[in-house]
C-alpha cells in the first residue's frame, strides 16, 4: 500500500492472442504503453473474454499475454500461471461479493492479516468506512461496486482488470468512483484495464482507447481519435 | 417409563448421531465429486450411493451382513485385527450410516450444484489455493443444503429397521434400536412398551422436521 518512489508513468500490456468465442474469435494482437487502457466495444465485442483472458479465468488457443514484462500466458513456451497468482485484481460485471461474508470480510478476502491501516485507508479512499459490519445483500448497486473494487485492492494487485464497473452506479456518484480510481492508479501505481461501452468513461479513466469489434481490435490510440 | 425404554431412545439418538458423524465427510467429499468433477466409473459411483434408498432395506442389510460377517470380505480382515462387527452396537451405526448416506449425498450434491462457479473464480483471483477456495468459499455457500442432508440422513438413522435388524438383530440393552425395539415388543405382545417407543419416535420425528424446517428458513 506504499506509494511507489517515483510517479507511475506506464505500464506495458502486451495482449497477442487468439480465443474461440462463440461464432468468431477474439485475437488482440498489440503491444501498449499505458497507465490505462480501455477496451471499448459494443455487448458482445469480446471485451469481457479479454479481460478473462488476462485473469486466466479462460485459457487463450494461442498467443501470448504478459503485464509489465511479467509473462502471464505463453503457448509456446507452455506458460499459464494459475489463477491465484497472477496478482489481478478483478472485478467482474456482476461483481459477484461473497454473499455469505460482510463487507469487512469481502474487502479483506485475500489477505485477512494484513495490517488494520491498509483496510481503514481503502474504506477512506472509498467511502466505505460506514459500510464495514453490513450484510453485502443490504448494499445498493454502487456501493457493491466499491466494495468489489476494495476486495479487488486489498490483495496488492499488479493490474486492475474492471469489467463495467459503473453500469450499476448513479450519476452522481460516477464521477467520485473514477476519481478514486485515478488516484489508486497513479498514487498505488497499479494499471488498469477497463471494459466500458460509454466513450465518456473511457474518456476520463484511459489513456489508451482498444475498440472493439467482433473479437478484433479495429482502432487503437489515444481516446479522443478512436473513440465515436 | 422403564429404564429399558429410555435406554432405547438414548442408544438410538446416539447411534443415530454417530451414523451422521461418520456419513458426514465421506458424504461430502462424494457430494462434491459427483457434484464438479467428471471421473470414470462416475455413473457407478452415482448408482452404487443411491442403490440403499430402491434396494429393499432387509437386502442391503444382508449385503452388510455378508460383507461383515466372519466370513465376508471385509470381517475376515477385521477379524485378523480382533474386531467384530456384526451384531454389534457399531453395526447398528454402519448400517444407519449407509441408509443415510444416500440423502446426504443427494441434498449435498444439489447445494454444490447451486454454488456459482464464479465466486470460485473470484476467489482464485485473489489468491486463495484450492483447499482454502472450498473451505470459505464452496463450503459455506453448500452449507445449508448439506445440513439439511445430515438432518435428513439423521431422521433416516433414527428410523432405521431393515438393514439394522439383519446385520444388528435385536439384542435388549446391545443393538435394540426404537424401530427394532417396536418390532420385537410387538412380536412379543408387550404393547405397552411398544407404545412408549412409539411415543418417542413420534416425539424426535416431531423435533427433526422442526429442526429442518427452521435451517429452511433461517436467512
Amino acid at each position: 500500500m506504499k506509494p511507489p518512489h517515483r510517479p507511475f508513468e506506464s505500464a506495458q500490456f502486451e495482449f497477442r492472442f487468439s480465443l474461440t468465442q462463440g461464432h468468431f474469435v477474439v485475437a488482440p494482437d498489440l503491444s501498449v504503453n499505458a497507465r490505462s487502457i480501455a477496451l471499448f466495444g459494443p455487448s458482445g465485442s469480446g471485451k469481457t473474454s479479454i479481460l478473462e483472458a488476462i485473469a486466466g479465468l479462460r485459457t487463450p488457443q494461442r498467443g501470448h499475454i504478459a503485464v509489465n514484462g511479467r509473462v502471464l500466458f505463453d503457448r509456446a513456451a507452455h506458460t499459464d500461471v494459475p489463477v491465484r497468482d497472477r496478482h489481478i485484481g478483478y472485478v467482474p460485471q456482476d461483481v459477484l461479493l461473497f454473499p455469505h461474508l460482510d463487507v469487512r470480510r469481502n474487502v479483506t478476502y485475500a489477505a485477512p492479516r494484513r495490517p488494520h491501516a491498509d483496510l481503514d485507508a481503502l474504506a477512506s479512499l472509498l467511502d466505505l468506512s460506514g459500510l464495514l459490519d453490513r450484510r453485502v445483500a443490504s448494499l445498493s448497486g454502487g456501493e457493491r461496486q466499491r466494495v468489489a473494487l476494495a476486495r479487488a485492492l486489498h490483495s496488492g494487485p499488479d493490474v486492475l482488470l474492471l469489467d463495467e464497473p459503473l453500469a450499476a452506479v448513479d450519476l452522481a456518484r460516477r464521477r467520485r468512483i473514477l476519481d478514486a480510481l485515478l488516484a489508486i492508479r497513479d498514487d498505488l501505481g497499479v494499471p488498469i484495464v477497463y471494459v466500458t461501452h460509454s466513450p465518456d468513461e473511457a474518456r476520463a479513466v484511459a489513456d489508451v482507447a482498444l475498440v472493439l469489434e467482433e473479437g478484433k481490435v479495429v482502432a487503437a490510440g489515444v481516446p479522443n481519435d478512436v473513440l465515436p | 417409563m422403564s429404564a429399558e425404554i429410555l435406554d432405547i431412545a438414548l442408544f438410538t439418538s446416539v447411534a443415530a448421531l454417530a451414523a451422521t458423524a461418520v456419513m458426514l465427510v465421506p458424504g461430502v467429499a462424494l457430494a462434491w465429486l459427483l457434484a464438479r468433477r467428471r471421473f470414470p466409473g462416475k455413473a457407478v459411483v452415482e448408482t452404487l450411493v443411491s442403490l440403499p434408498l430402491v434396494m429393499p432395506p432387509v437386502a442391503t442389510g444382508l449385503l452388510l451382513l455378508w460383507l461383515l460377517g466372519r466370513r465376508g470380505p471385509i470381517g475376515r480382515l477385521l477379524e485378523t485385527a480382533g474386531i467384530e462387527i456384526v451384531f454389534t452396537p457399531a453395526a447398528v451405526v454402519i448400517a444407519m450410516a449407509i441408509m443415510g448416506l444416500p440423502l446426504l449425498v443427494r441434498t449435498a450434491r444439489a447445494g454444490f450444484e447451486q454454488v456459482t462457479r464464479r465466486y470460485e473464480q473470484i476467489a482464485e483471483t485473489l489468491g486463495a489455493r484450492p483447499w482454502r477456495v472450498f473451505t470459505t468459499v464452496t463450503l459455506p455457500l453448500a452449507s445449508r443444503n448439506i445440513l439439511a442432508g445430515a438432518l435428513l440422513g439423521f431422521t433416516r438413522a433414527l428410523g432405521e429397521f431393515g438393514a439394522t435388524i439383519v446385520v444388528a438383530g435385536s439384542i435388549p440393552g446391545r443393538t435394540r434400536t426404537l424401530a427394532v425395539g417396536i418390532y420385537s415388543f410387538t412380536e412379543t405382545g408387550q404393547d405397552e412398551q411398544a407404545a412408549a417407543l412409539l411415543a418417542i419416535s413420534i416425539a424426535l420425528a416431531f423435533g427433526a422436521v422442526l429442526v429442518a424446517n427452521r435451517l429452511a428458513r433461517v436467512d
